[in-house]
């Protein structure tokens, strides 16, 4: 007999078996990320989780027998049927199809399974259709960046770091006035001229003497003593130790639909995972407006509706108000994204591309507005459909060269060229966040 | 606490194990199982696992080495979801037929638990795999471990020459066509060790090999060829064949050289595992039978402690517990429960038998001793011959078992018989019928080939009682063998008592 500890074993010897799974079922699995992404909150948004994926896109088909025909069933536990009996057939129940042929789920039509936080945001990510570049820097955890830190007495052979040893091997020699070999080489020299002239004899005991000495220093100290060694250290870099606060701003006045405000989620979760990347510790507040502006939270922002007319100026005299009492531009950084529709109120706009000079774009790294609107939605055919009183006040500050980003979304494909606009700033970035 | 005087004979105490507690026990359950009880046993490799390894080895249908496929995958995330959030619990243990008999055991079992995984796998099951007649004849103990290796190796391969796709794809195919791909009838002993060196012989053989399908010559202008000539190319194809894997392997026209040794693969696992299906009720009934009569035996001789033994019992009476069929609980015949209770009914008849017992069965009622029996009958039998055989009216009238007839032709289900004396031989005879093969799996052949015409591939399946395949699996299924034959393939549905056609699906291939 035999017993062995298989326990040590590398685990996840099916992962490649899982990933072949995830690979097979992608479109489904997109589909069921889409929705419960849709109904996370974003800041849960870059976390792993249930989903649930029905089952008939993934089966595995194999020759059964189904209802109908004359079957044969010994039941056990009867109560008080006899022979003969009749018995109503039951709904949907044991009495019809072979019910044992389904080994999977037993008979549930939805098959759940967990994601870990990487899958889920892969797959999320491939959804928006992310470049392959700009996904890894979202989805992968480790950070890479290592440094150097001075040097340790421990580490692995290839860290070794020559010339620190070999310095410290020196002074320690110096200090414990090891014999140089050239002196000892001079002793020899000058014994071997000595040695056999008797009148010298005292000289020459004296002088073998103070070799075999030498000698024997030379080897009780060593070259290199375990001591002397030195080995390159490193250490893994941390994140710049900052703060970040992102303003999701978003007209809810009823010309916004649902399908408008899911575009305008995404592309703040999108934001916002860019920002965790980025930062420590981020902050969102959610400030939306009619004809007047309010900070809500999440569920209230994307769900609840609101009546009202469109006064964009409202959401930026609030996040003003927000940015001088809680989040001093100086200790934190500060980014906005502004959601619309694009209407605004005659005569508002001039107020808002003053605020946003004056106030507000010399506080944020970064403000983006997007303009959502229905996919496939052209205006009326043989008009070309004018730009709206928001771009075109945002378009000249633009031209202005104001740090703004602006983009027309209609497709979820559309939100992520927003975002090619915050990465081709870096310098500029990297220059304020540090 | 037991006293120390106890504590020197008991096996262990509390719920810690280690290593040298698992060799006592061991040795503890070899002394009864291959002393007292006569069993016979491939030598043992316990093997202690962990959680995730258990999943691990549930995705790969136990087996400790598996090719890579996206459904194992499926299953591991389906039973990970499960036991997540505690619907499910893990299986105590998993053994595979194998020499020497591999059993997992999972590091959180209590040491109690432990000796009852012990008891009834590596030797319940073990004896089972040893002696059983259809393991036998069917499985290859010592060379599966080794072919598993080879089969991993050899789909890797494929996968790394031809693309992950193209092997998924066939392999899907073959999934589909498992459980027609195996040989139910012809009986030889399986040779796994050799099936590599085989596998390169094939390569040579198949340049040398002559089938007619694979001849592109253009017919000579002739009468259409005689009713002989006809029949000699039929059984040039072997045809009529139930194993349908094994009929592409051999004549499908399009196949390359490793898709046909992939398909070997496939049926060789599928029947690896031909016995297992058959012989559930026997199998587990063995095993349950074994590790109560072992951890008793046990009990008596002072070596496990009365509490231990409660915890026995009470993991014993859950894995026996058979709700009855009204039940929100019911899924099923249990097949310990029903396997347990048929060996204590063999021991009782054996020991205190009844006159109505002595009737039904006087080559063992009343003899004594019931292991010799037991012996016998887990060596010879499956479970539909051995249902047939061994259940008593006793038994049935315990488990109140009653024979219902649902025929979709009438308004109203019937009850057929019941556990009475009109009804006794009824019940059985129905209820052996529920785990023959020939009755729940579908029976489907290949019976003709279209040689004359476009090649297309015919299939028979003889519908007994009127039962049809699933339609909408059925035309998936289509898809998959018309992919793998290459040509049109139709299946026809024809009664199994008259021969009237029912239905036909029919599917080409794909472009």
């Amino acid at each position: 007999m035999q017993i062995l500890d298989r326990r040590l074993n590398p685990s996840g010897r099916s992962l490649p078996n899982r990933q072949r799974f995830l690979r097979r079922a992608k479109a489904l699995v997109q589909e069921a990320v889409r929705d419960a992404s849709a109904k996370r909150e974003i800041r849960a948004a870059d976390t792993g989780g249930e989903v649930s994926i029905p089952l008939h896109g993934i089966r595995e088909p194999n020759f059964q027998l189904g209802a109908g025909g004359r079957r044969d069933h010994v039941l056990p536990g009867n109560k008080q049927y006899r022979e003969g009996d009749e018995i109503a057939r039951p709904q949907g129940g044991e009495g019809g199809s072979g019910s044992e042929g389904a080994p999977e789920g037993g008979g549930e039509d939805a098959f759940r399974f967990a994601l870990s936080r990487e899958e889920f945001l892969s797959i999320y990510l491939d959804d928006l259709e992310l470049p392959d570049l700009a996904k890894r820097r979202l989805v992968d955890a480790s950070d890479p960046a290592w440094q150097r830190a001075g040097y340790a007495v421990s580490g692995t052979p290839a860290n070794l770091s020559i010339a620190r040893t070999m310095r410290n091997s020196l002074s320690r020699r110096i200090a414990l006035k090891r014999p140089k070999p050239e002196a000892a080489a001079v002793l020899e020299a000058e014994i071997a001229a000595l040695d056999g002239k008797p009148d010298q004899a005292e000289q020459l005991l004296r002088l073998r003497a103070e070799l075999e000495r030498q000698l024997l220093r030379a080897r009780r100290i060593p070259y290199i003593d375990p001591i002397d060694v030195r080995y390159r250290r490193f250490e893994s870099q941390p994140r710049p130790v900052a703060r970040a606060v992102m303003f999701c701003l978003m007209d809810v006045s009823g010309s916004m639909t649902e399908e408008m405000k899911d575009l305008a989620k995404r592309f703040y979760t999108l934001l916002y995972l860019f920002l965790q990347r980025r930062y420590k510790h981020v902050e969102i507040v959610f400030i939306r407006h009619t004809h007047e502006a309010s900070e809500v939270d999440e569920e209230a922002f994307f769900h609840s509706r609101e009546t009202g007319g469109t006064l964009v100026s409202t959401a930026l005299v609030e996040m003003q108000r927000i940015v001088a009492d809680r989040f001093p531009p100086a200790d934190w950084n500060i980014y906005a994204a502004q959601a619309s529709d694009g209407d605004n109120a005659a005569g508002d706009s001039q107020r808002t591309g003053q605020l946003l000079v004056e106030h507000i774009l010399p506080a944020c790294q970064y403000y983006a507005y997007i303009e959502v609107g229905r996919d496939g939605d052209q205006g009326i055919p043989g008009f070309p459909r004018g730009a709206t009183d928001l771009w075109r006040t945002y378009e000249a500050l633009a031209a202005a060269g104001a740090p703004l980003a602006m983009k027309k979304v209609r497709h979820r494909q559309d939100i992520f060229p927003v975002f090619r606009e915050l990465f081709a700033k870096r310098g500029l970035l990297d220059g304020a966040s540090a | 606490m037991n006293a120390p005087v106890d504590g020197g004979r008991l096996l262990w105490q509390g719920a810690d194990w280690d290593f040298a507690t698992l060799e006592r026990i061991h040795d503890a359950c070899a002394q009864v199982a291959t002393g007292e009880m006569g069993l016979e046993v491939y030598p043992n490799r316990i093997e202690v696992i962990s959680a995730e390894q258990m999943l691990d080895a549930y995705a790969s249908t136990g087996l400790p080495l598996f090719y890579r496929h996206w459904s194992f995958g499926k299953h591991f995330a389906q039973h990970e979801a499960m036991y997540r959030r505690g619907l499910r619990g893990l299986a105590y243990e998993i053994v595979i037929n194998a020499e020497p008999c591999v059993s997992y055991v999972m590091e959180e079992n209590t040491a109690t638990m432990q000796a009852l995984v012990i008891a009834h796998a590596a030797f319940g099951h073990n004896h089972f795999f040893r002696t059983n007649r259809l393991f036998r004849e069917w499985t290859d103990a010592r060379g599966i471990l080794d072919y598993l290796e080879f089969a991993r190796g050899y789909i890797q391969s494929c996968e790394e020459r031809f693309g992950e796709p193209e092997v998924e794809r066939l392999l899907d195919s073959a999934h589909a066509l498992m459980n027609q791909g195996v040989h139910r009838h012809r009986r030889r002993a399986p040779d796994l060790l050799s099936e590599q060196r085989r596998e390169q012989e094939r390569r040579q053989h198949d340049e040398r090999m002559y089938n007619v399908l694979w001849s592109t010559l253009p017919e000579r202008a002739s009468a259409p060829p005689s009713q002989g000539e006809t029949a000699r190319r039929r059984a040039l194809l072997q045809l009529p064949q139930e194993n349908l894997l094994y009929f592409l392997e051999k004549s499908a026209p399009r196949l390359a050289p490793w898709q046909r040794e992939v398909l070997r693969i496939v049926r060789n696992i599928a029947q690896y595992f031909l016995p297992q299906r058959q012989t559930k009720v026997m199998n587990e009934g063995c095993a349950t039978y074994t590790h109560h009569r072992i951890l008793h035996r046990l009990h008596e001789q002072g070596r496990i402690s009365d509490g231990a033994l409660l915890e026995v019992l009470h993991s014993h009476a859950a894995v026996i517990f058979q709700p009855g069929f009204d039940d929100p609980r019911y899924s099923g015949i249990n097949p310990y429960a029903l396997g347990f209770a048929m060996m204590s009914d063999i021991e009782r008849i054996c020991r205190s038998p009844t006159e109505e017992d002595r009737q039904w069965f006087p080559d063992f009622a009343g003899c004594g001793e019931p292991m010799p029996v037991l012996r016998h009958a887990w060596a010879e039998f499956r479970d539909e011959s051995f249902i047939l055989q061994y259940l008593s009216p006793h038994l049935i009238r315990e488990m109140r078992l009653f024979h219902l007839l649902d025929d979709a032709a009438a308004p109203v289900l019937r009850v057929a018989a019941m556990h009475d004396e009109r009804g006794y031989r009824r019940v059985r005879q129905a209820l052996a019928r529920q785990y023959d093969p020939a009755w729940t799996d579908p029976d489907i052949q290949v019976v003709d080939v279209d040689l004359a015409g476009d090649r297309r591939l015919i299939l028979e399946h003889a519908a007994i009682d009127g039962r049809l395949l699933d339609e909408k699996d059925a035309k998936q299924v289509m898809r998959h063998l018309a992919s793998l034959w290459g040509y049109d393939v139709l299946l026809r549905e024809v009664a199994a008592a008259g021969g009237a056609t029912l239905r036909e699906h029919a599917v080409g291939p794909p472009r």
